[in-house]
């Protein structure tokens, strides 16, 4: 009987393809819009998750996300370093300073200052150059998005000269980098230089970076560090995580992109009930002579929910394809933040499953309680 | 104690009602399709229910065939109580013994004509190739053996009918109903369906009841009941057959 409930939902080729439509509108509006909301979720965290080497980061407890920076005095790395259980710990800094470019103009820059003997914090992705070579006078590397944003369509070229706070800064390399929330280039250079480029400030030290002993928990060295120093440690996930909750409570990002998963939904919905119910009607009198043929209200129910789930898995399937095309087809666009998780396909199905549902319960309804005297009536 | 209404000994009836009456609506809106309708339907024969529109003819049909429930009465389809039967068992007892005709065919249109007939074997669970199988037959017998594979859309009126009275008889019900076969089609194309219903679905443990307004097919008829205003008011023998029946 399933299959003949297939057969009257592709028969009518213009419905089958309405209800079809219905779904994927709200599947690929609902994971497109989904994975741009992850996308910037993500990039809020981009520069946490840029540096894998130390799993502890350490910070003023008042510290909220990333970008929340609330110097540490340079005693405080000291007293990271002495707490039992930690294996090692450098300072890093992280601050944005105005660039003054050769041609005069000015740029604002995301300005990271790593380890000087360590280099603890350095990006991964450097193609243009050498790391040592942050050890040369005045040396910077530069994110490549930043460069192509600084000086569009212009091939790379170490050695180009920028100022910060007056003073010489020489690119030595190119490097990959996650793009940031605030977009601005991101420049590293060693500690010690990043805070003669920064602006004066009694205490610089933004973050303590720090790793835990070798087999010992890393949750519980930040509690020991906390319980000694008084100062805020997260593990690199804990701070991903408190980062992306500061967005989420603090801003309205995830009300608007709510919004629009929403109006996905009931616009889905809609299309989709509506299309389903026209169909169903249009199908009554075959619903009751399949009853009157002694068909039962059980068998009925199978059919047409078999007929939503599989307009369901087809629009799904489609939808979230086209949202995962479109996340491929523009990954080399930098300015679009996408990011499809399976949790977004999960989201996504669920929405799916609930609109056909929704969609064919008036449909369900109606069969239902369709007489099957209905079909000796003229 | 024999029925005094009876005039069938009750093992040769497959159709028995008494005093059946069905009423729609409530209060000033209340309308009586039946007032008491009583009637006897006995294995191998084809009866037609004629009269005008409105009279109760569908609804009556209806009630035997077990998909509208009567308002009052005793309804005794093939030794089985209708009215005492739970909603459950009358669709298995539909499934398993009722063959329908209806007047605007209801064939899936998506459904091939083989498809089709085989509709009601699929109900009773059988696998879908089998089904098709013994559905392709029973077309073949009435000259459909070239059209299994044509879907409803390509089959002329006449064409489509027989598909609908294949599927009626598919699964070799004991009791047939037929609501006004022939209405839609030509007088040739009525004669063949007719002839075709007489033939193969009018057997000795079987009976067929035909809903007509058509005129044309009263010579198929065994017997004859004319309703006016949800009742009967005669029954008589069909035009092959001499004199007139009483009531019952």
């Amino acid at each position: 009987m399933l299959w003949i409930a297939w057969k009257m939902l592709i028969g009518n080729r213009v419905k089958y393809l309405g209800i079809i439509f219905g779904v994927l509108f709200a599947a690929l509006l609902i994971a497109q819009q989904s994975s741009i909301f992850c996308g910037l979720m993500f990039l809020t965290v981009s520069q946490i998750r840029d540096i894998e080497g130390p799993g502890i980061w350490v910070m003023d407890r008042n510290v909220e996300f990333i970008d929340d920076i609330k110097p540490l005095s340079d005693t405080d790395l000291f007293r990271v370093k002495g707490v039992p259980g930690v294996d090692w710990a450098v300072p890093f800094y992280k601050g944005l300073a105005r660039a003054r470019m050769e041609q005069g103009d000015y740029h604002q820059m995301i300005l990271l200052g790593l380890d000087d003997a360590t280099l603890v914090g350095a990006p991964e992705g450097l193609f243009l150059g050498e790391l040592a070579d942050l050890r040369k006078p005045d040396a910077v590397i530069m994110d490549d998005a930043g460069y192509k944003q600084i000086w569009p369509g212009e091939p790379y070229q170490l050695g180009r000269v920028f100022e910060m706070n007056d003073r010489r800064a020489v690119i030595v390399g190119i490097t990959r980098a996650s793009r940031t929330f605030q977009t601005f280039p991101i420049v590293y250079t060693l500690y010690g230089r990043a805070v003669l480029y920064a602006p004066p400030e009694r205490k610089v030290l933004s973050f303590v970076l720090a790793n835990a002993d070798p087999g010992r928990d890393v949750e519980e060295v930040c509690r020991e560090i906390t319980a000694v120093t008084g100062l805020q440690a997260l593990t690199r996930q804990q701070f991903m995580r408190k980062t992306i909750v500061h967005f989420l409570r603090k801003t309205g990002i995830p009300v608007n992109f709510a919004i629009t998963v929403f109006l996905g939904f009931l616009v889905g919905t809609a299309i989709a009930g509506q299309t389903f119910y026209l169909f169903t009607v249009e199908n009554i009198r075959q619903f009751g002579a399949l009853k009157a043929m002694g068909t039962s209200n059980w068998t009925i129910l199978a059919m047409v929910l078999m007929q939503a789930l599989q307009v369901g898995v087809i629009g799904f399937g489609l939808g979230v394809g086209l949202a995962a095309l479109f996340g491929w087809s523009t990954r080399g666009l930098t300015k679009l933040a996408f990011f499809m998780p399976w949790q977004v396909l999960a989201i996504t199905a669920v929405a799916v499953f609930f609109i056909v549902l929704l969609a064919s319960l008036l449909s369900i309804r109606r069969v239902l309680v369709v007489d099957p005297a209905i079909v000796f009536r003229g | 104690m024999p029925n005094p209404h009876s005039s069938q000994a009750e093992d040769d009836v497959a159709v028995r009602v008494r005093g059946v009456t069905k009423e729609f609506g409530v209060g000033g809106s209340l309308t009586k399709a039946l007032r008491g309708v009583d009637l006897d339907v006995p294995y191998g024969e084809l009866l037609m229910l004629v009269g005008p529109s409105g009279c109760g003819k569908t609804t009556l049909v209806s009630i035997v065939a077990g998909t509208l429930e009567p308002t009052d009465g005793e309804v005794v389809v093939l030794g089985k109580d209708l009215v005492a039967m739970s909603n459950g068992r009358k669709v298995r007892f539909r499934r398993e013994n009722v063959g329908f005709v209806f007047q605007s065919y209801n064939l899936l249109p998506a459904l091939s004509a083989a498809e089709n007939a085989a509709v009601p074997l699929l109900i009773a669970g059988w696998r879908r190739s089998a089904a098709v199988e013994a559905a392709s037959d029973v077309l073949d017998k009435l000259g459909l053996g070239d059209r299994l594979t044509n879907l409803p859309s390509e089959l002329s009126g006449g064409q489509q009918q027989r598909v609908a009275i294949a599927r009626a008889i598919v699964h070799e019900p004991r009791l047939l109903v037929c609501d006004e076969p022939t209405s839609a089609l030509d007088a040739e194309n009525g004669r063949i369906t007719m002839e075709l219903i007489a033939r193969i679905a009018v057997q000795p443990d079987r009976a067929v009841i035909v809903v007509t307004h058509d005129s044309r097919v009263y010579s198929f008829a065994d017997r004859i009941a004319s309703m006016e205003d949800g009742r009967i008011e005669s029954v008589s023998n069909g035009p092959d057959r001499a004199g007139t029946m009483p009531l019952l």
